[in-house]
C-alpha cells in the first residue's frame, strides 16, 4: 500500500514534527516494504523448506545429471541415446532446441503471411479485403490450444494419407500423417570447405554494402547491391563445391516394416504446432501491419510522386521505412508471444522445452521447483533479450527522428 | 448566370438547369460498384475471381455439410449411420457437459442466477445511462465475489457442490471472471507503484510486472498447480481450482498493470499538478482526479485483456481441470461418439468466437465512442 | 482508495479461506465424515475403469471402488465427487489433501510407497505392461518391433519400462509421446503409430472402444508387473486401515459368495466370518470408526469384487477381460485377503 506519498499540506516552518518531512516519509515507507517483502519471502522459503524436508524430496540440480532413462521424439541435433545413459540435462537441450526451432520458423513464417493478409487487408478489392477480415477476426477470436488440437486431431492426422500409402514427390520426399520424410544430405571430406565460402561470402557482402553506401554518398552512383550479394552467395559456395566435386550425398528414406526408416523427417506434431502458431499470430501482425502502412500519411505518397519518383520507390524508401517505424515494436512483441505460445506444443506432444524438460522430466524425477524454475528462465531470458533489442531499437529510431 | 437574365435581347434564355443525367452506367449501380470495387485492376480482377471461386468451394460444402445433412438428435453415433453432414448430436447429447461440466442437474439453475446477478451487476458499469457505476463497481469486486460463492458452491442450508463438479463453459466463464476482478485493482497497484517517486517501490513493480510477461501462462498454471502447495505452511492446503486462480489472476495483473499504465501516461501531467495545488493528498488525487480519467479511456484495453485472459482460461486443461475443451476432448474420446472430432471442436471454437466477437465488438463501440468525446 | 482496496483484500480472503479445504491436519475420516462427500481421483478416461457417460455420471471398475468406500464411510455409495486426474497431476493432487483417495489404476512401486510419501493399501488388479498392434501388420511378438514407432502415454512407469525392453532386446523404437490416455487411443487409431503401449488391462479397454476391435492384436509379451491398487496419503493409518479393509471386504465377500442379490439372506447365515463381515456378530465396523453394517452397505450397494469385475471389464463386457491372475486364490488367481478375525 506504501505507494509515493509526497507530502499531504506539510505545515511549513521550523515547528513541522519529522514525520511530516517527506524523504523521512519516503525511506519510513520504503523500509517498511522491504521488511515486509523480505519476511513474506522467508515464509515461503521456509515453508518450502520444511514441506521439502517432510515429502522427502532431495532438492538441488543433481538430477540433471542423472540418466533419464525416456526415448524422446524429436532429438535434433543433440546426442541423446538412453543407451549411452542420456541425462536429463540433455533432455533440457533437446527441449531448448525445439522451442527455438519451431520459434524462428513460426516466427518467419507468420511474420510473411501477416505482410500479405495485412497489404491484402487494405486493398481496394471488397471481396478480398471482406475474405481477409473475416479471416482475421475468426483466427484471433479461438483460444489458441483449441486451435493446436484441432490441427493435430481433426485435420493432419485424419486428412493426410497413412504412412504406407504416402504422398510421394519424385520418390524422395513423401507426405504422410506422420509427417514428412525427405532424403539426409551425408557430408564428406571437403564440406568445411563450402561452409569456410559460405562465411567468407557473408563477410564480403557485408563489406560491399557498406562500401557502396560511402560510395553513394560521395558520388551520388549506385551500385547493384542485391544482386551483386545474391550472387556473391550462392555463386561462391557452389564454385567451390563444384571444384571439390560436391562433397555431399543424400541418404534416402526407405519404407520398411513399420515406418520410414533412414532419411530424415519432419514430425507431423511440428507441421501441427507451426500450423497453428502460424495462423493465429499472422492474423495479430496483419493487423499491426495494417496499421502501420494507415500510420504514414498520404502526403508521404503524394509528395515523392511530386519529385518524380517512381511508385516502386516510393513504397521501397518513403512508405515502407516509415510504416516500419510504428510496426517493429509490437511485431517483436509478437514474436515474444509466438515464443511463449510455442509451450503449448505440449497439447499435441511436440517436443518442446516445456513437453520434454517441464513435463516427462519433472514426472520422473519430482523436482518441479527446479524444473518449472528453470523452464520458466528459459522463457524469461528470451524476453529481457527482445526488451533489451527493443530500448536500442527505440533508442536508434529517436536519434534519426527529425 | 444573373447576367444571363437580365439580358433580353438574346432569343432564348434557359431559366432551369437541366435535370442532372444519372451518371454512366460503367460507373453507378452494382456495375460500376464491382467495377471500383472488385476489377479496379487486372490483379484485382484475378484475386477477385480467386476468392469467388474459394468461397465456392468451401461455404456450398459447408452448408450441405454443417446444416442441410446434419443429424441434430441422438444417443450415439449410430444415431448419425443415416446422415452424410454433420452429427450434432454429440453436441446436443452432451450440452449440459459442455455448459456446466459436472454440475448436479437439479442445481443448475444456481449457476444461470449467479450469470443473470452479474449481467445486471454490469449493467450500470458498461452503459452509462444507468446510474450508480460506483456502487455497482464496488459491489462487483468485494459483495458479488461472495454471493457467487454462495450460490455456486453451495452451503447454507443450500447443497454443497464441490469444485471439481464445476466445469465446462461455466468454469471458463467464472476463472476469466474472478482473474479479471481481482487483477483489476491489483493492476491498478502495479501501475501506480511503477510510476511511484520511491525507486525500491517502483523497481519491484517492474520486476514483479516483467517476470509475469515474461513467462507463458502454461508454466504458470503447473507452476500453480505443482509448486503452490510447497509454499505453503505445512497442512495448509488449498484447493486446485483456487491455485489455478491465483495464477491466472497474478499473470493477468501484470498485463492490466501495463495497461493501466498507458491510460496513466496518456494524461497530462498538469491533471495531478493542478490536483495537488488544491491541496488534494496523493490517494485523493488518485482516486478523484487521475483514476476516473485514466480508467476510463482504459476501458477498451481492459475489455481486450478480457478477451486473452478468456481465451487463455481454456489453458487449464494441462492441469486437469474440466473446462470446455476438456469436456470437448473427453467427448470425441468416448465410445459412443468416435470420430466426431470436427462436429465438437467445431463447436467449442464456435462458443468461444461469439463471446469473443461480441465483446471486441463492445470494445470497438467504446473506443468509438471516446474517440468523438475527446473531439468534442 | 484505501478502503476500497481494503475491503476488496478482504473479499479476497474470504473467498480464500472459504474454498480451501479444512487444514489436513485432522483425520481424512472426520474431513470425510464433515464434508459428507468422499473426493475420489480417478481416470480422466479410461473405458471399464472410469469414464463419464452422457450425462456426467463415472461409471467403471476404480469407480466402483470410490463407490465402495463412500458406502462405508457415508453409508450411501453415491455421495463420491470424482476428480478427474492425469498421470502427472494425480500424485500432487493426492500429497496436497486435496483428494481423500486415489484409485486411478496406480502401480505401486517402491518409490511411490517410500519416496512420494504414499500408502498403497492393497491390489485390486495385477497388470503388466503389453503391447496393441494392427493385424495386418502381422507381428506375432513384441520382439519384432524393431523401428516401429510407439505411441506412449507420459507421467507413467510405462515410458521407462518401454526404453528398457527395447535396449534389452537390442532394437530401436521411435516414440510419440502423449498426455493421456485416450490421446494416445486416437493418435494410435489414426495410425500415427504402430503399437500402443501400456498395461494390459489398459490395452483391453482402449481395444475395446477402437473402431474394428478385431482388427487389432495384444501381443503376448508382458515386459513388466504392474500392481495396480488404491492409494492414500502416508500417516494417516485410520484411514489407511479403512481403504484397505474395504478392498479385503470386497475381495472376502467373493470368496464366501456373498453378494449383492444375496446379501440380506446372508445376514442370518450361521458362517461366523460371513456374520463378522456383515456386523451381525462382533462390531469389527466400530474398531475402524465406521457403523456396524459397514461391510454390508458396501456389499449391497456395488457387489463383491468379482462381481464388480464382471459387470466393467470381464469377459461379458466390450472390455472382455478374463480373470485370469485376479482370480481368487482358490480358482488359480493370487487375488487373496486377510481374513476377518
Amino acid at each position: 500500500m506504501a505507494v509515493g506519498v509526497k507530502d499531504e499540506g506539510t505545515p511549513s516552518g521550523g515547528g513541522a514534527r519529522w514525520w511530516y518531512d517527506p524523504k523521512v516519509r519516503a525511506i519510513i515507507f520504503q523500509v517498511a516494504f522491504v521488511v515486509a517483502l523480505v519476511a513474506f519471502i522467508a515464509f515461503i522459503v521456509n515453508n518450502t523448506v520444511v514441506n521439502l524436508e517432510k515429502r522427502d524430496i532431495r532438492a538441488g540440480f543433481g538430477f540433471l545429471s542423472e540418466p533419464a532413462g525416456f526415448e524422446i521424439p524429436i532429438t535434433g541435433v543433440v546426442d541423446y541415446s538412453v543407451d549411452k545413459g542420456s541425462t536429463h540435462g540433455a533432455v533440457f537441450l533437446i527441449g531448448l532446441q525445439n522451442t527455438f526451432l519451431i520459434s524462428a520458423m513460426g516466427i518467419v513464417l507468420a511474420t510473411i503471411l501477416g505482410f500479405v493478409l495485412g497489404v491484402l487487408r487494405l486493398s481496394n478489392n471488397w471481396i478480398v479485403t471482406l475474405l481477409v477480415g473475416s479471416y482475421i477476426e475468426i483466427v484471433r477470436n479461438i483460444p489458441l490450444p483449441l486451435q493446436f488440437i484441432f490441427w493435430q486431431t481433426a485435420v493432419f492426422i485424419i486428412f493426410l494419407p497413412k504412412v504406407r500409402d504416402p504422398i510421394s514427390i519424385f520418390d524422395t520426399i513423401y507426405i504422410h500423417n506422420r509427417g514428412l520424410t525427405g532424403p539426409k544430405p551425408i557430408g564428406e571430406a571437403g564440406l568445411d570447405f563450402v561452409f569456410y565460402a559460405i562465411f567468407a561470402a557473408i563477410g564480403v557482402v557485408m563489406w560491399l554494402r557498406k562500401w557502396a553506401r560511402r560510395r553513394q554518398d560521395e558520388t551520388g552512383k549506385q551500385f547493384p547491391v542485391f544482386w551483386t550479394s545474391l550472387g556473391l552467395l550462392v555463386g561462391l559456395p557452389l564454385l567451390v563445391a563444384s571444384i571439390l566435386g560436391f562433397p555431399l550425398s543424400w541418404e534416402y528414406a526407405e519404407l520398411g516394416r513399420f515406418r520410414f526408416t533412414g532419411g530424415m523427417g519432419i514430425p507431423i506434431e511440428l507441421f501441427s504446432a507451426l500450423t497453428a502458431l502460424t495462423i493465429y499470430t499472422s492474423a495479430f501482425i496483419a493487423e499491426i501491419v495494417r496499421a502501420g502502412i494507415l500510420s504514414v500519411s498520404r502526403g508521404q505518397t503524394e509528395a515523392s510522386h511530386a519529385l518524380g519518383i517512381r511508385h516502386g520507390p516510393t513504397l521501397r524508401l518513403v512508405i515502407i521505412p516509415q510504416a516500419l517505424r510504428v510496426i517493429i515494436p509490437p511485431l517483436i512483441s509478437q514474436y515474444l508471444n509466438l515464443t511463449k505460445n510455442s509451450s503449448l506444443g505440449i497439447l499435441i506432444g511436440y517436443s518442446d522445452l516445456f513437453n520434454v524438460f517441464g513435463g516427462i522430466s519433472l514426472n520422473q524425477t519430482g523436482q518441479a521447483i527446479e524444473i518449472i524454475f528453470m523452464s520458466m528462465s528459459v522463457y524469461l531470458c528470451f524476453s529481457l533479450l527482445i526488451s533489451l533489442y527493443m530500448n536500442w531499437y527505440n533508442r536508434r529510431i529517436a536519434l534519426t527522428d527529425r | 448566370m444573373i447576367e444571363a437574365m437580365n439580358t433580353h435581347n438574346r432569343p432564348f434564355v434557359r431559366t432551369e438547369h437541366l435535370p442532372q443525367s444519372p451518371p454512366p452506367v460503367s460507373t453507378s449501380g452494382i456495375i460500376g460498384w464491382a467495377r471500383e470495387n472488385l476489377f479496379s485492376s487486372p490483379l484485382n480482377a484475378v484475386l477477385t475471381i480467386a476468392s469467388f471461386y474459394f468461397l465456392y468451394l468451401v461455404i456450398p460444402p459447408f452448408v450441405q455439410w454443417a446444416f442441410i445433412d446434419a443429424a441434430w438428435w441422438g444417443s450415439s453415433n449410430k444415431d448419425c449411420a443415416g446422415y452424410d453432414g454433420a452429427c450434432w448430436a454429440v453436441v446436443t447429447a452432451r450440452f449440459g457437459q459442455f455448459v456446466y461440466g459436472f454440475y448436479p442437474e437439479a442445481e443448475r439453475w444456481r449457476p444461470n442466477l449467479v450469470l443473470i446477478l452479474f449481467a445486471i451487476n454490469l449493467l450500470p458499469i458498461l452503459w452509462d445511462r444507468v446510474p450508480g457505476r460506483t456502487i455497482a463497481a464496488l459491489f462487483l469486486v468485494t459483495g458479488f465475489p461472495l454471493v457467487a460463492l454462495f450460490f455456486i458452491h453451495g452451503g447454507l442450508g443450500l447443497e454443497v457442490v464441490p469444485t471439481p463438479k464445476w466445469g465446462g463453459f461455466m468454469l471458463n466463464l467464472i476463472m476469466a471472471a474472478v482473474a479479471i476482478i481481482y487483477s483489476l485493482p491489483l493492476g491498478i497497484l502495479l501501475a501506480l507503484g511503477r510510476r511511484s517517486e520511491f525507486p525500491i517501490i517502483s523497481r519491484f513493480c517492474v520486476l514483479f510486472i516483467e517476470f509475469w510477461r515474461g513467462v507463458p501462462l502454461i508454466t504458470v498454471l503447473v507452476m500453480a498447480s505443482f509448486i503452490l502447495p510447497f509454499f505453503m505452511p505445512d497442512g495448509f492446503n488449498f484447493n486446485e481450482l483456487l491455485r489455478a486462480l491465483v495464477g491466472l489472476t497474478l499473470f493477468s495483473s501484470a498485463y492490466m498493470a501495463e495497461v493501466v499504465r498507458g491510460g496513466l501516461q496518456a494524461l497530462p501531467k498538469g491533471q495531478t499538478e493542478a490536483a495537488r495545488a488544491i491541496g488534494l493528498t496523493y490517494w485523493q488525487s488518485i482516486r478523484l482526479i487521475i483514476m476516473p480519467q485514466a480508467l476510463k479511456i482504459t476501458i477498451p484495453a481492459i475489455v481486450n485483456t478480457f478477451i486473452g485472459l478468456f481465451k487463455d482460461t481454456s489453458l487449464v486443461i494441462v492441469i486437469g481441470l474440466f473446462d470446455l475443451l476438456q469436456v470437448a476432448k473427453s467427448s470425441v474420446t468416448d465410445t459412443n461418439w468416435l470420430g466426431l472430432e470436427h462436429e465438437t471442436y467445431i463447436f467449442v471454437a464456435l462458443v468461444f468466437f461469439v463471446a469473443c466477437f461480441a465483446m471486441s465488438l463492445y470494445s470497438l463501440y467504446l473506443e468509438r465512442k471516446l474517440d468523438t468525446d475527446h473531439r468534442d | 482508495m484505501k478502503r476500497f482496496m481494503l475491503s476488496a483484500l478482504g473479499a479476497a480472503t474470504a473467498v480464500a479461506v472459504t474454498a480451501s479445504a479444512a487444514v489436513a491436519a485432522s483425520s481424512t475420516m472426520e474431513t470425510v465424515k464433515k464434508r459428507g462427500q468422499l473426493i475420489c481421483g480417478v481416470n480422466t478416461g479410461l473405458a471399464g475403469f472410469s469414464a463419464p457417460d452422457d450425462k456426467g455420471v463415472w461409471k467403471g471398475f476404480d469407480v466402483d471402488y470410490c463407490r465402495a468406500m463412500s458406502a462405508a464411510v457415508l453409508g450411501n455409495p453415491d455421495k463420491v465427487t470424482y476428480k478427474p486426474l492425469t498421470g502427472k497431476t494425480r500424485f500432487p493432487a493426492l500429497q496436497s489433501g486435496e483428494i481423500d483417495i486415489l484409485s486411478r489404476n496406480t502401480t505401486w512401486t517402491f518409490k511411490r510407497d517410500v519416496n512420494l510419501g504414499f500408502e498403497f493399501v492393497g491390489v485390486t488388479y495385477y497388470d503388466g505392461q503389453g503391447f496393441i498392434a494392427r493385424k495386418d501388420l502381422g507381428v506375432k511378438s513384441a520382439k519384432e518391433l524393431n523401428n516401429a514407432s510407439v505411441c506412449i502415454q507420459t507421467g507413467t512407469t510405462t515410458e521407462l519400462n518401454l526404453a528398457d525392453f527395447f535396449r534389452t532386446n537390442k532394437m530401436k523404437f521411435k516414440s510419440v509421446v502423449v498426455e493421456d490416455a485416450t490421446e494416445a487411443r486416437q493418435a494410435y487409431a489414426a495410425n500415427r503409430c504402430d503399437v500402443y503401449t501400456t498395461d494390459r488391462s489398459g490395452l483391453a479397454a482402449q481395444r475395446s472402444v477402437l473402431k474394428d476391435p478385431d482388427a487389432h492384436v495384444i501381443l503376448p509379451e508382458i515386459v513388466s508387473k504392474e500392481p495396480l491398487g488404491p492409494v492414500v496419503r502416508h500417516g494417516d493409518n485410520v484411514w489407511g486401515d479403512i481403504a484397505r479393509w474395504v478392498r479385503n471386504a470386497l475381495v472376502v465377500a467373493e470368496e464366501l459368495g456373498v453378494t449383492q442379490a444375496n446379501v440380506d439372506q446372508m445376514k442370518s447365515t450361521e458362517n461366523p466370518e460371513i456374520k463378522r463381515l456383515l456386523g451381525t456378530e462382533g462390531d469389527f465396523g466400530s474398531m475402524l470408526g465406521l457403523s456396524k453394517d459397514w461391510a454390508y452397505n458396501v456389499i449391497k450397494s456395488v457387489g463383491n469384487y468379482g462381481e464388480i469385475y464382471e459387470r466393467h471389464i470381464g469377459p461379458k463386457t466390450a472390455i472382455g477381460l478374463d480373470r485370469g491372475v485376479n482370480n481368487l486364490w482358490t480358482n488359480g488367481g493370487i487375488i487373496y485377503a486377510a481374513p476377518f478375525r
